[in-house]
């Protein structure tokens, strides 16, 4: 019955492709595994005020470092606040800088590569030698010189790491473009007297972003580690707003006597990286078994 | 308005695409797609193009559309130069003008249903409202016989004769006057090549429409062409009234042709005309008469000058020196 309800409305190969990408989709187990953590991470930080269970921001003097127990499962940082409340609220952060800022990246990425595909020659050249200029930075230090000059806030640091992290995601698009703008679909638009931004955002485009969904799915957790070191070395996400790096901060300063301020916040990095990293691959290979 | 007969002329046009080289060569490459080709399409008509694969006859309807830039010469539609047109202008050319492709796979979007390809050409020239476009969305469907049941369904799900009904369909949308048609039948079964053929043949009865045929099987362009031009190496070689051109071709390159085009009847004893040497290179070609090379007529003129298209019978021309006062 269901079945049937499905064959119904089925639009041809949207569904059928999609049929596919699903029954590929479930049989690999960490694909699987990495979606899971993706979206209990979502949910925790969408649900982060019904499920801390004390405010992240309360100062405690009498509960200083306290060891982890049945009231504070984390135990509580320098100052007596709950750790596991402001990891909690520390999801937010990193799930807001690694959707915000590759999604600035992909954006940029996806226009520069769009142009430098379809037009060719001199602009081609142009965008493409940006990149390679772009690429020869050490990315990190020219966030610390940018952050350095700029108000450490948590929108520069987003708009930072996303400026710097378009050049894949503009070199796949651009790759696409070319081929894509060989086949005969998008020469009947220019015969047909369409013009170049139709051919390009209605009819190329939506040929070429199955690689851009994985390109930005890894690249959000490469945001979400980029955010959590500039937090730990102090020019991320400045105190008291909680985030997992600058936990980790804390938890540097006390290693010697408070090691759960430094293991937890660091297990959530490492799963919340090593998630987006499985669900990436995961796309990649049952959108297409060819790009391995 | 001169109207001559004539819808397209074609005068002297050249096709240069230059070859990537080493970055510090100093000498420029080019592939000699088109050089030097006068043609007329005359109204109403179907005017057959065939060659080897890599003689410039795609490159040549590419230049008509100007999907591609010629790097010299003229092409006049209905009497204007349309190589200087500007882009505005051209897009309302491209109403007057459109293309079939050869491979069914590639020329439509997998992601557009069946309704909107077809219907794209009236949203880009802003055609009617929603409810008209619609309407004659259907219309074009019924045309090419499609059931109108299928326009919501995606390219994917037709065969491949389905499919170039669709991209028919789309180059119909326009009302063009003159349709290139790029081999649209060489990708296609042989069964089904007879059936997309006649609906060609149909289609230019009901519209008046003119087409440019381009195509490798000499059967099916004899089938269909009113007139035929054959090219060789970016140039024509000879072009003719249909059975002129089958009875009697004039050019060695013609008569070679015609002699390796396989008759499917086994008794029949044919003397073959067998070609020696490769086909030669677009990038260098052979000086004076291209065809030389391979030429078994060729005499001591052959490299040294290149032969012109003359009229050597009514409506039959031929660019061979073993024809005219030259000999």
């Amino acid at each position: 019955m269901l079945k049937e309800k499905t064959l119904c409305k089925t639009s041809g190969e949207q569904e059928s492709l999609r049929h596919l990408f699903w029954k590929r989709f479930r049989q690999n187990k960490l694909a699987l595994v990495g979606a899971f953590i993706v979206i209990s991470l979502f949910l925790v930080a969408l649900f982060a005020p019904w499920l801390s269970p004390y405010d992240p921001g309360q100062i405690n003097i009498k509960k200083i470092l306290h060891d982890p127990s049945a009231k504070h499962i984390f135990g509580t940082d320098q100052l007596g606040r709950d750790v596991f409340s402001r990891m909690i609220w520390g999801s937010r952060i990193s799930l807001l800088v690694g959707f915000v800022s590759m999604g600035l990246a992909t954006l940029i990425g996806i226009f520069l590569g769009a142009l430098a595909g379809f037009y060719g020659r001199w602009i081609d050249n142009l965008i493409m030698r940006f990149v390679d200029i772009m690429l020869c930075f050490p990315t990190f230090f020219l966030i610390l010189a940018v952050i350095a000059l700029l108000e450490p806030n948590i929108w520069n640091i987003m708009i930072i790491i996303g400026i710097t992290g378009w050049m894949g995601v503009a070199r796949l698009v651009r790759a696409e473009f070319l081929s894509l703008k060989e086949r005969d679909f998008a020469v009947a638009e220019k015969a047909l007297g369409a013009r170049d931004f139709r051919i390009i955002f209605r009819h190329i485009l939506p040929n070429a972003l199955a690689p851009v969904l994985v390109a930005a799915t890894l690249g959000v957790a490469g945001a979400i580690l980029t955010e959590s070191a500039l937090s730990f070395l102090g020019i991320g996400v400045q105190p008291p707003t909680p985030s997992w790096g600058n936990i980790l901060t804390a938890g540097k300063d006390n290693i010697q006597i408070a090691w759960w301020l430094s293991l937890y916040p660091g297990l959530a990095i490492l799963i919340t990286v090593l998630g987006y990293n499985l669900l990436g691959e995961g796309i990649r290979d049952a959108i297409d078994p060819r790009l391995k | 308005m001169s109207d001559n007969g004539n819808l397209v002329e074609v005068k002297n046009l050249k096709k240069f695409f230059p070859v990537h080289t080493h970055f510090f060569s100093r000498e420029k490459i080019f592939v000699q797609a088109v050089v030097g080709v006068n043609l007329t399409i005359r109204r109403g008509e179907t005017l057959g193009l065939v060659g080897e694969s890599g003689c410039g006859k795609s490159t040549l309807g590419r230049l008509i559309l100007r999907l591609e830039e010629a790097t010299e010469g003229q092409i006049l539609f209905e009497g204007e130069d349309i190589l200087h047109y500007s882009s505005e202008r051209l897009r309302q050319l491209r109403r007057q003008m459109q293309i079939i492709f050869q491979d069914p796979y590639s020329s439509l979007n997998p992601r557009k249903t069946v309704g909107s390809i077809i219907g794209e050409p009236l949203i880009i020239h802003k055609i009617g409202n929603r409810k008209e476009q619609e309407e004659r969305v259907l219309r074009l469907m019924e045309v090419v016989g499609l059931r109108p049941e299928n326009i919501n369904r995606y390219p994917h799900e037709f065969s491949g004769g389905q499919r170039q009904r669709i991209g028919i369909a789309r180059a119909l949308a326009l009302n063009p006057k003159l349709i290139i048609a790029d081999e649209p039948v060489s990708a296609l079964d042989v069964s089904i090549q007879a059936q997309v053929l006649n609906l060609l043949e149909d289609l230019q009865q009901e519209f008046h429409l003119t087409y440019l045929f381009i195509a490798h099987d000499l059967h099916v362009v004899e089938h269909i062409s009113d007139r035929v031009a054959v090219m060789h190496l970016g140039r024509i070689a000879e072009l003719a009234r249909s059975e002129d051109l089958y009875r009697q071709p004039k050019h060695p390159y013609t008569q070679a042709l015609l002699s390796a085009n396989p008759v499917p009847d086994p008794t029949l004893e044919r003397k073959r005309i067998l070609l020696q040497g490769e086909v030669p290179s677009p990038i260098h070609p052979p000086s004076g008469c291209n065809f030389h090379t391979r030429c078994l007529n060729k005499f001591n003129m052959c490299p040294t000058a290149v032969p012109q298209l003359k009229e050597i019978e009514p409506d039959h021309w031929v660019a061979c020196f073993l024809y005219g006062p030259n000999k």
